[in-house]
């Protein structure tokens, strides 16, 4: 029987063979929200007209007999940062409330095109900024594991949806960990594909050199699926690769690690990291090993100053970015009295729209790059990653793909590191390099930490372009694990999984 | 020392047209202060031999046909504009009185 259990690819398979309708999914999902997301908070808005309307048009179609893609007719969960045309998109800011883009985001589009039902926006950190989803400007999502706790960011909306079976499948975007942390954090799986790989046209943009959209589920398999729908080139983004996707649906289910080179990254593991991450995360390193695989110990030393050069060159993109908020053509606009100057009411608006940690960042970006400080931050950050992507390229010529643990530490309480923003920076720790560099990475569940209890994320990366590695090495792990625990991890989800 | 006054936080924030409270002009200072202690370490392995990587993947010029195709009609673009007058953005005043 198909439930909102089930992943995806059950539901695809459950649909072809009639035994239910994608409107049925698509009330179940809704159904399901109903009774979980007061709790959970993971939707900003949900399109319960639109979502309706698309799956009985797919139930028509399918009717007809015409051919459809494989995730024709489920149920997605996207992260309120990419524009869908006629629905409330927010970035979880009050600077676009009651925004309503007038365009479809390429990765909707596609998503549209491939008959994937969008059940509503997930929350978010504010303009993808944070880890904890606690900058949201509309209240924090709560993590399905443990109400009190985060569910990482910033796309925790994304991530606790799936965990707390609100929709098998969700969007999320990447720009230092996005995608992979709160998948680490809720026990799901999440990939940030190699840059360029899915368009960024209709994504609102935070740091354009390291954003990237991708797949969120809860397996390995399904995340795939989606990632064959949303990927290939755009001509509508200048950045996107044009070159042919990765095979990752094919990776995904080979299940053979047999002497394939796994390099461990030293620098990614020890200090600052909690035991029980690092007793699951090698728990995933046996299983590799079990399989077939051969472990290297790979040495990264400029990682331990990736996160520095981070929060210099993210903010001060941002802080570019971010000017296009004045007011002027969208979102809110505070103070025009007819007597203030566009100046002055581009001011006020900013100083309203905007949270703390977005002001933050922006200031700091300003700062890195004004004129006398731009060698020493912006410029020796440049350089920094040049540096990352050598020790990624000599790491890669000893191994096909490289693993860490995904986050240091399980989810954290919510409200802990809120007034901290150093602490609250270092849970991108091991998730940062990938973006900096470019290149693909996966974070899925290795186990649960014996001290809370709590879900573990194991890291996978490859080289650019080389997604299709990650998805066959984090198959087979997934496979591995779930033989020795019997059960998927999510059913040990105390609060929800029993409802 | 402190790396950053409020004065210069104050500066940063007129420069990135955002008004700010003096408690948050306080309160800024003192985490920029924080933040850019922390980051400034990037100067230890920037060696002036290592050329600055902007982007991850190498991009050239990339451009398209110069062929006329659909976009989004007036009524569409305009339909978030917090003001509009005649098919056009209305925004406040930007010279000032005559």
């Amino acid at each position: 029987m198909t439930t909102t259990k089930s992943s995806a690819a059950e539901m695809a398979t459950a649909l072809a063979a009639g035994t239910t309708t994608s409107v049925e999914l698509t009330q179940l999902h809704y159904d399901r929200i109903a009774q979980v997301d007061e709790d959970v908070h993971a939707f900003l808005y949900l399109d319960k007209e639109g979502a309706l309307e698309q799956a009985a048009a797919v139930d028509a179609k399918r009717q007809s007999g015409e051919e459809l893609g494989p995730l024709a007719g489920i149920p997605l969960a996207l992260k309120d940062v990419l524009a869908q045309k006629g629905v409330p998109t927010t970035c979880g800011s009050k600077m676009l409330e009651g925004w309503r883009p007038p365009y479809d985001a390429t990765v909707v589009t596609r998503l549209k095109e491939a008959g994937v039902v969008i059940l509503g926006k997930t929350n978010m950190d504010e303009f993808a900024m944070g880890s904890s989803t606690e900058n949201s400007a509309y209240g924090p999502t709560h993590n399905p594991w443990d109400l009190t706790r985060i569910p990482g960011g910033s796309g925790g909306g994304s991530a606790a949806a799936l965990a707390a079976f609100e929709a098998p499948l969700a969007i999320g975007t990447d720009t230092g960990g996005s995608i992979r942390q709160p998948a680490a954090v809720t026990g799901t799986v999440g990939v940030k594909p190699t840059y360029g790989g899915v368009s960024r046209y209709g994504l609102i943009a935070f740091s354009s050199s390291l954003d990237q959209a991708g797949p969120c589920a809860r397996t390995v398999l399904d995340a795939a699926l989606l990632h064959e729908v949303i990927a290939g080139h755009d001509e509508r983004d200048s950045t996107s690769i044009n070159a042919p996707v990765p095979q990752v649906v094919k990776a995904a289910k080979k299940l053979d690690v047999k002497g394939m080179k796994i390099g461990v990254v030293k620098e990614l593991q020890g200090e600052g990291f909690q035991a029980g991450v690092l007793d699951r995360f090698h728990d995933g390193l046996d299983a590799l090993v079990s399989a077939g695989a051969e472990l290297v110990e790979v040495s990264c030393p400029t990682f331990d100053y990736a996160l520095a050069a981070y929060y210099l060159i993210a903010p001060s993109e941002c802080s570019s970015n971010l000017a296009r908020f004045d007011s002027m053509r969208y979102g809110i606009r505070v103070g025009d009295n007819g007597e203030r100057s566009a100046e002055e009411v581009m001011k006020l608006t900013r100083h309203k729209g905007f949270g703390p940690e977005v002001k933050r960042r922006i200031i700091l970006g300003t700062y890195a790059l004004s004129s006398g400080y731009y060698d020493a931050y912006y410029g020796s950050a440049q350089k920094v990653r040049t540096l990352l992507m050598r020790d990624f390229a000599n790491a890669f010529a000893q191994a096909d793909v490289l693993v860490s643990p995904t986050a240091p530490t399980t989810a954290f309480k919510i409200g802990e590191q809120v007034d901290d923003p150093l602490a609250m920076y270092l849970n991108d720790i091991a998730t940062i390099p990938v973006n900096m560099a470019g290149i693909g990475g996966m974070s899925l569940p290795c186990g649960l930490a014996q001290e809370d209890g709590l879900p573990v994320g194991f890291q996978i990366m490859s080289p650019a372009m080389r997604d299709d590695l990650m998805y066959q090495v984090g198959g087979t792990l997934e496979a591995a694990l779930l033989a020795k625990w019997g059960a998927p991890i999510l059913d040990k989800a105390p609060v929800l999984a029993a409802r | 020392m402190s790396a950053i006054s409020r004065d210069d936080v104050a500066h940063l924030a007129k420069l990135a047209r955002i008004s700010m409270s003096d408690a948050e002009l306080d309160h800024l200072a003192q985490e920029m202060d924080l933040i850019l202690g922390a980051v400034a370490r990037v100067q230890e392995v920037a060696a002036s031999d290592v050329p600055p990587t902007s982007h991850p993947i190498p991009v050239n010029n990339v451009v398209r046909q110069d062929v006329v195709r659909p976009s989004l009609t007036p009524q569409e673009a305009l339909s978030g504009a917090p003001a509009q007058s005649e098919d056009r953005f209305k925004v406040p005043q930007i010279l000032g009185e005559e």
